[in-house]
């Protein structure tokens, strides 16, 4: 379980959020959803420690991540995978490589195992043809299935999705929505979606977050979002193409 | 006080490549491509600086001197000193402040802003360890070797230069170096070029480490390795010449 404890943060005198608060049960999937800027990405990095608070805490499974020594954040890092914004794959290697990447660190498979394991990855996300591309020679809804294939790869409890559907058609966005709930149902992935695309959130999400105004704006599930009277929500939700009432 | 908060973060940075160097096995494989990347490829272009040096500064000499009644083998001397305790160091250093500086901000940089080094962090890696130590390490190790190679190519080039020209013969330019030649200039030559070494890798390696923004954060990053780079060589060496000739 991860539980967010009066977070605050803010870049030099720019304060972008402040006392964020909320709790993700164990295999759920949550949407932290809000406006460009408002600091959603900002907030899945300081989930894995990746940026420090000005203040607060992030307990994972009752631990807080910034109390930790490196090397102990290290471990519990392993325990998250992340999906990035633009993939953050490694282009000085192949596809293959990039998923093996992290099995050839923190692992003892031998060459076969991780080959196996790789592939294996790789079908999940419907790229088993695609091993060996270079990684410029990808699309950008491929690279985000690589990105998706290695985030899995070492078997994390919890996995985080920075804008998953960004800068794509939206059928390929579709096909990406399809894998984050075929991750969580698989392997029973606790999974935290950072967006801004309603859509999406309404295909993925059993819980939302609302970032407004520099503090959580709304938390609740999905149907409670449906039914929910906040102004600030709904005037985000309506600006989406989507109805959801 | 931006100078001293650089000046903070930097040793900072230097600081944990100094607790990382432990992990050997983290950079192992890197260190190795490194110090190809940074020895071997540099070889050709430290050759051809070592040659044109060596010649020009026996052309200079053998025309500032062509009237005074000194020994031919003087020339000689001169240019095998400069070559020794100044030039193969100082210039091979400026050179590769742009050749391996501006790679490894560059390299470092894109890897920043395109999230790879948060994907390292978020798999567990020590980045600092990873990308770092061997950058550091290859420069320290490297330069000396270089500043061996432009030496001789250095020398080389003078003495084919005097021969060419007519203005030296290669036995008394070969009588001049061995007259004036003291074994400290050497150690002098093999200690500046590790200082450099070590000042060129580890300002490009902060430079890039900590880019910010897109393509435009990583050019800024990279034109501040280069002309940092420099400008500190030329510091040190005074330093250098200050504080042990």
């Amino acid at each position: 379980m991860i539980e967010i404890k009066n977070l605050t943060k803010s870049f030099g005198d720019m304060l972008v959020w402040k006392d964020v608060s909320f709790r993700i049960e164990n295999g759920d999937t949550i949407a932290v959803i809000g406006r460009s800027g408002c600091g959603k990405s900002v907030l899945l990095k300081h989930i894995n420690a990746l940026l420090t608070p000005d203040s607060g805490e992030v307990l994972i499974d009752g631990n807080n991540i910034f109390d930790m020594e490196y090397v102990d954040q290290r471990r519990i890092r392993q325990k998250f995978g992340i999906l990035f914004q633009g993939s953050a794959l490694f282009d000085s290697i192949n596809t293959f490589e990039n998923i093996a990447f992290p099995l050839r660190y923190f692992s003892n498979l031998t060459e076969n195992e991780i080959h196996d394991k790789v592939m294996r990855s790789l079908e999940y996300v419907n790229l088993e043809d695609s091993a060996q591309k270079e990684t410029s020679e990808l699309s950008g809804g491929m690279r985000k299935r690589v990105g998706l294939a290695r985030a899995i790869i070492l078997e994390p409890e919890y996995i985080m999705y920075d804008e998953p559907t960004s800068g794509l058609d939206p059928e390929t966005a579709n096909e990406i929505n399809d894998l984050i709930i075929l991750m969580a149902e698989t392997f029973d992935i606790t999974s935290i979606v950072i967006t801004h695309d309603m859509h999406s959130v309404l295909r993925v999400a059993d819980k939302v977050a609302f970032l407004h105004d520099q503090k959580l704006g709304w938390f609740g599930t999905l149907e409670e979002m449906k039914k929910s009277d906040d102004k600030d929500l709904l005037n985000f939700i309506t600006a989406s193409e989507y109805s959801i009432k | 006080m931006q100078g001293l908060k650089e000046l903070g973060r930097y040793s900072s940075l230097l600081y944990q490549a100094l607790r990382s160097s432990t992990e050997f096995s983290t950079y192992r494989k890197n260190l190795f491509q490194e110090l190809v990347k940074v020895g071997t490829d540099s070889v050709p272009i430290i050759m051809l600086v070592g040659i044109f040096t060596g010649s020009v500064m026996t052309l200079q000499s053998a025309y500032q001197l062509e009237f005074a009644f000194i020994p031919l083998s003087t020339i000689g001397a001169i240019v095998s000193e400069s070559i020794l305790i100044e030039l193969a160091a100082v210039i091979s250093g400026l050179v590769l402040a742009g050749k391996v500086g501006a790679r490894v901000a560059t390299e470092l940089g894109t890897m920043r802003v395109s999230e790879q080094i948060d994907a390292l962090e978020s798999m567990g890696f020590n980045s600092v360890s990873f990308l770092v130590v061997p950058r550091v390490l290859a420069g320290i190790m490297m330069f000396p070797v270089l500043y061996v190679v432009a030496s001789i190519f250095g020398i080389g080039g003078g003495i084919a230069a005097g021969y060419f020209s007519g203005s030296v013969p290669p036995a008394d330019f070969l009588k001049g170096a061995r007259m004036f030649f003291y074994p400290w200039n050497v150690v002098f030559g093999f200690l500046k070029s590790f200082v450099f070494g070590f000042i060129i890798t580890s300002i490009a390696c902060y430079k890039g480490f900590y880019a910010r923004g897109g393509a435009e954060g990583v050019g800024k990053s990279t034109t501040e390795a280069t002309v940092l780079g420099c400008i500190y060589i030329l510091l040190a060496d005074f330093l250098l010449a200050a504080l042990l000739l």
